[in-house]
């Protein structure tokens, strides 16, 4: 019996993990949508870039409120759907890398590595991507096997990527003027940051209990 | 070592991969017919063209010749602004400029002239008009081509009579924060302010735009008169202008108040004097995918460039 409720345990977590799947696809088709309908007139590819990026970071947040959902809720879905969550993070990371790499500096390659050692943000943003690749590569159960407890402390590096992908976000938007989105992202991270401390760990076993 | 028989011309097709040529000469029709099918099947009413509607014709303008380069479209140059005082998405002057009230309106001119006053838009728009298609380049890394309708600044100026002591000439645009949404935040100190040495002033290429395409100036893009400077970054060339001083000194500058490290007072257009943030070799024209090399003083250097002679322009950017 206790053998039949587990399966079906994990039946409904699978079954999270496709509904994050399918979720994870809902902004991927709004943006092509967007696309289509021209709302990204007249300069698509400075739109797309922003769109991307700004997607790229809010999947990566969103990936990050797992734990702490998890550990608020005590539900087992958001551990379940975080290591799709993240390799949406992932697959928007490249797009926007994409897009800036392919399009925006479309025929003039020469210029993407002076822009990279050149310009902070930029390198801010390419080095958030870097090294989101390891931890995508070894998002496998294979890899988390192979690596044991090293794999826990690689996939550390998702607070490097979150604070460089916001650092890379800050810098562009500071020029002009108006910081209130980077604030806000700025906010999200550190509330979930605060949630990870003891007190906010304490607060969460209190409410459970 | 060889691998098979090669063709004649490898580049040509067979007959059977050819597209019909009736066919092929239709196919952007098809496309548009394919286009039109899925958006009136799918698409919510939304408005695919982003700029604001056609305002009416000016009277009396004198055309320019067809440019080198084509100019950008009404739908472009209307609604892709950069018009803080109305939000800073870059379509929010299409969408909230409306609100601007353009008359009333007249321009206070004072300080080091001879015959301060005021002056009404209706006698501005009394100047003799004409048409002047700048590029405008973007210190974002974009850029346009505009068919302004214009007068030398020089003419306005010459009307109040500045004094030998006039060497700069400092502008402030509309302070109406009930009108204005941007203004009611305080990421910018307004009003929003410009200024130009005597000579960039009365240079010819600097003029006062009150139209667009021969038709009276679009809110979003700063009715009912705003400057034109081609040589420098759009930011210079200030909107929905109302006070214009002649002073002795130079004046402080919006964008160079807020962050003095990358953003100048004179803020020439200039391919080797990076922004510390983003290059400014290249630019990309609206409209166009490839970014095409950004030209010293955008390609007005013939014209402009004895203004700076002498001048170290990575010191004064």
């Amino acid at each position: 019996m206790a053998e039949g409720r587990r399966t079906a345990t994990q039946a409904r977590l699978r079954l999270a993990q496709r509904a994050a799947f399918a979720a994870g696809a809902l902004p991927l088709a709004l943006v092509g949508w967007r696309l289509w309908q021209g709302a990204y007139e007249p300069d698509p590819i400075a739109a797309l870039a922003d769109e991307t990026g700004e997607w790229a970071l809010r999947v990566l947040l969103a990936t990050l409120a797992m734990r702490p959902l998890r550990r608020l809720t005590g539900w087992r879905w958001p551990l379940a759907v975080r290591r799709t969550l993240g390799l949406w993070a992932f697959a928007w990371a490249s797009l926007h890398l994409g897009v800036y790499a392919g399009l925006d500096q479309y025929g003039i390659w020469a210029e993407i590595p002076r822009d990279v050692l050149e310009r902070p943000f930029v390198l801010a943003g390419f080095a958030g991507w870097l090294l989101l690749v390891p931890l995508a590569v070894t998002s496998t159960r294979g890899w988390m096997r192979r690596l044991g407890a090293r794999w826990q402390r690689l996939h550390r590096l998702v607070y490097a990527v979150a604070a460089l992908a916001l650092l890379h976000q800050w810098w562009i938007v500071a020029p002009k003027a108006d910081l209130t989105r980077p604030l806000v992202y700025l906010a999200a991270f550190l509330f979930l940051m605060a949630l990870r401390l003891p007190a906010g760990r304490v607060a969460a076993r209190l409410r459970r209990a | 070592m060889t691998f098979g028989i090669r063709r004649s011309r490898p580049w040509a097709l067979p007959e059977r991969e050819v597209t019909d040529e009736g066919l092929w000469n239709e196919r952007r029709r098809f496309l548009r017919l394919g286009a039109a099918a899925a958006v009136a099947g799918l698409a919510p009413p939304v408005a695919r063209a982003a700029g604001v509607p056609r305002t009416p014709p000016l009277a009396g303008v004198r055309r320019a010749p067809p440019p080198p380069e084509r100019p950008n479209t009404w739908e472009q140059i209307t609604g892709y602004c950069n018009f803080y005082e109305f939000g800073t998405g870059k379509r929010d002057p299409a969408r909230y400029a409306g609100r601007l009230r353009t008359r009333p309106w007249s321009v206070v001119v004072e300080g080091e002239c001879e015959r301060p006053g005021e002056v009404g838009i209706e006698e501005i728009l009394r100047f003799p008009l004409e048409e002047r298609i700048y590029r405008l380049r973007c210190v974002e890394g974009w850029s346009m081509v505009i068919p302004w309708v214009g007068f030398p600044l020089r003419l306005l100026l010459e009307r109040f009579k500045p004094t030998s002591a006039a060497r700069y000439v400092a502008f402030e645009t509309l302070h109406e924060p009930d009108r204005m949404p941007g203004q009611r935040r305080t990421f910018l100190d307004w009003p929003y302010r410009e200024g130009l040495r005597m000579d960039e002033a009365v240079h010819p290429l600097t003029i006062l735009a009150v139209g667009l395409y021969g038709r009276v100036l679009p809110k979003p893009n700063g009715a009912p008169l705003r400057l034109v400077v081609p040589w420098k970054y759009g930011f210079k060339s200030i909107k929905s202008i109302v006070r214009i001083r002649l002073v002795r000194e130079q004046p402080p500058t919006t964008w160079s108040q807020a962050a003095p490290h990358e953003y100048g007072f004179y803020a020439n257009v200039n391919p080797d004097v990076p922004h510390p943030r983003w290059s400014q070799r290249y630019e990309r024209r609206i409209g166009e995918l490839r970014r095409r090399p950004t030209l010293l003083f955008n390609g007005y250097a013939e014209q402009v460039a004895h203004l700076y002679a002498g001048m170290d322009l990575r010191r004064y950017f």
